[in-house]
């Protein structure tokens, strides 16, 4: 399993198009994905539900976990996503 | 019965009467019994097959929806349907459904009504006002679903066949974009505020509408007689004979209103004398564009950039200012656009940026001063608008200026955003005419000064007469006070047109002075050189313009310009209205 550990950085946290977009992105890899927060909430890194109920702000901690085919390369591409801030300004 | 009188918000102007139709959403049956699948495997199969195809009908369902919605009210609206679509596809939405019935083994009705409570509690537990509202969004596809289940169609609003008004608790967004405004004359919700979809739909269909009527409509019947006024926010339920009888008269008298308008819609704006007058239609959404170029505007003289923040769960980016300003360019083909930078603050507040209440917010922190507070929110618009000056003839405008020094700063930005543009290699029109708002008395004394810098004004009267006035003119106590022909605000608006032409620019108005036919000669007599008004207003003042000759406004200007109450202004112009043929 391949995790990376991130901030959240875009003013509006991880808001409806955030998690659209993540969802998405995760969505390309057949490896399974999660986002994990610092006390311990879960959600499927493929869900655009779930990923909006975790209710992250900016400045929250998350990790972003993977685990199959590509994980690797699905952890890195996610990182980089939430690192530039979903595009956002 | 006895009439009832209901008040609510009037979001949507119009008066109407027509018999209700009241719209609940039938969910099929109500919540389901519970009840338990027999352990057969073949029994489960069934089951989750029934579900798989009540997903499918649901996906065409909202496929159909999307594609309905895409052409008759813009990408925007459509988008409501098509993430509803997506949440069907969701892994944390029907997989779990299906695992509820494998698991649990239960119906798929519960399996669907569970899930769908057990999300929609989620949303609604959040503290963001937004993430609580988007539990309707999962309720009206859980709805959905159900109804596929019990292999009915939705009730759908298009079934509507008569005239009615339509009552409802609330409507969902795949409710709103079945109306059909031929039929759909009118509508009371129990629910919603200004701001909401349903308020924002109504508007651009030209439903009258009041929302927030509360536990009132329990009293409406199927059938019963409504007057709506959508200006008023209130309703007449069982009217008396004169009651109705005066709604109808005013209900004709708006439909004559629109036929005269679509008869003017398709001509030019031209004075008796033959002077080409520029008018405008003021926009809020990207979508009224079309709307207000086939009624006919010369082009878009305020473009109200909040709409597009206050109807959006984050601060929208570039990318998404710069598609809707360029749809509005485009939809306007080469004529003008004035976009003006977001006026938020004041009476408007956005969800996602924090503004501390305020006691005394329409002196407070808003408009072009939140701009400025947070010039990185400005650059990011200012970019988007430069952007879409490559594809039409667009203009910035700022809001509240009230000293030279907003103005320069914000110019600054203007530039600093025009210079990032060069650097990356994007297009904008670098002629791009830049102008102020002259709302604030203080920036209509300094005309002057300003003409010097700015490419042209545009006077907000409705902010101008406020603050010129002292009156805020939602309060009941004063409002009489609130009017546009107070000699000491007409004293402002020549001093603004002189100030321009003298420098060779222009200036233009739009406020709701501009789209009051009994201002027309005096505005036309000032100079005014471009007149922007709510789309709906275009034909009636065309067709007061083409009664005009502008020697004879110039004089009626000059005289006027002496008067010294608001009472005798008026006295005067309705006697020039009167000396040249008009009656009121």
């Amino acid at each position: 399993m391949i995790t990376q550990t991130v901030t959240i950085r875009n003013k509006q946290g991880f808001h409806v198009r955030p998690a659209q977009q993540f969802s998405d992105r995760a969505g390309q890899y057949e490896a399974q994905v999660a986002v994990v927060t610092e006390d311990g909430r879960r959600a499927d890194g493929k869900s655009m539900l779930e990923l909006m109920t975790l209710g992250l702000e900016a400045g929250s901690v998350v990790t972003i976990e993977a685990a199959g085919p590509g994980d690797e390369e699905a952890v890195r591409a996610l990182a980089e996503l939430v690192d530039g801030k979903f595009g956002e300004d | 019965m006895d009439t009832l009188y209901v008040q609510g918000i009037g979001v949507s102007e119009g008066v109407r009467i027509a018999p209700a139709f009241i719209y609940r959403r039938k969910e099929a049956g109500g919540a389901p019994a519970p009840a338990e699948l027999p352990a057969d495997p073949e029994a489960i199969r069934a089951e989750l097959s029934r579900l798989g195809e009540a997903k499918r009908r649901c996906a065409r369902q909202l496929e159909d929806l999307s594609a309905k919605a895409a052409e008759t009210l813009g990408e925007d609206q459509a988008g409501i349907v098509t993430g509803q679509r997506r949440l069907l596809d969701d892994p944390a939405f029907y997989p779990k459904m299906e695992a509820w019935v494998q698991e649990k083994r239960v119906p798929a009705e519960q399996a669907v009504a569970g899930i769908v409570e057990q999300v929609a509690g989620v949303f609604e537990a959040m503290s963001s006002d937004y993430m609580k509202e988007r539990a309707a969004d999962i309720r009206d596809i859980g709805g959905r679903l159900l109804n596929a289940l019990a292999a009915k169609e939705d009730r759908g609003l298009t079934a509507i066949t008569e005239r009615v008004i339509l009552v409802a608790d609330d409507l969902a967004p795949s409710d709103t974009i079945q109306l059909d405004p031929e039929r759909v004359m009118g509508l009371i919700t129990r629910a919603g505020g200004a701001t909401s979809h349903t308020a924002i739909l109504a508007r651009s269909l030209g439903i009258a509408a009041v929302v927030g009527a509360g536990s009132a409509i329990d009293g409406i019947a199927d059938g019963d007689l409504i007057a709506v006024d959508g200006a008023a926010g209130r309703c007449i339920v069982r009217p008396s004979e004169a009651e109705a009888e005066q709604s109808r008269l005013r209900m004709e008298e708006g439909e004559r209103e629109r036929a005269a308008l679509a008869r003017y819609a398709a001509r030019p704006a031209v004075t008796a004398d033959g002077t080409r007058v520029e008018l405008a239609a003021n926009i809020g959404t990207a979508a009224e564009a079309k709307a207000a170029a086939a009624q006919g505007a010369g082009g878009v003289g305020l473009f109200r950039t909040e709409f597009l923040f206050m109807n959006a769960p984050a601060m929208p980016g570039e990318e998404e200012q710069f598609r809707a300003y360029r749809e509005a360019a485009a939809a306007m083909d080469g004529r003008p656009v004035i976009i003006r930078t977001m006026d938020i603050g004041g009476d408007k507040a956005l969800p996602y940026l924090d503004l501390p209440r305020e006691d005394n917010p329409f002196l407070g922190y808003r408009a072009i001063r939140i701009g400025l507070g947070r010039q990185d929110l400005l650059k990011v618009q200012l970019r988007a608008v430069l952007r879409a000056s490559a594809f039409g003839n667009v203009k910035v405008m700022f809001p509240m200026i009230s000293g030279l020094q907003e103005w320069r700063e914000a110019k600054g930005v203007l530039e600093e955003a025009k210079e990032e543009l060069r650097r990356s290699g994007a297009a904008f029109d670098e002629h791009i005419e830049a102008g102020i708002m002259v709302e604030v008395p203080s920036a209509a004394v300094m005309a002057g000064a300003f003409a010097r810098e700015v490419d042209f004004f545009s006077i907000g009267t409705n902010d101008l007469v406020q603050y010129t006035l002292a009156v805020d003119r939602m309060n009941d106590k004063v409002a009489y006070l609130y009017d546009y022909f107070h000699p000491a605000v007409l004293q402002l608006i020549r001093q603004v047109i002189e100030a321009s032409h003298r420098a060779g620019k222009w200036t233009g108005m739009c406020g709701g002075m501009a789209g009051d036919p009994l201002a027309a000669p005096l505005l036309l007599g000032l100079g005014l050189d471009e007149w922007s008004m709510e789309a709906g207003r275009l034909g009636v003042i065309k067709k007061e313009l083409s009664t005009l000759d502008r020697e004879a406004c110039r004089s009626l200007a000059d005289s006027v310009l002496t008067l010294d109450t608001p009472h005798a202004v008026r006295q005067a112009l309705e006697e020039f209205r009167r000396a040249i043929g008009h009656t009121l």
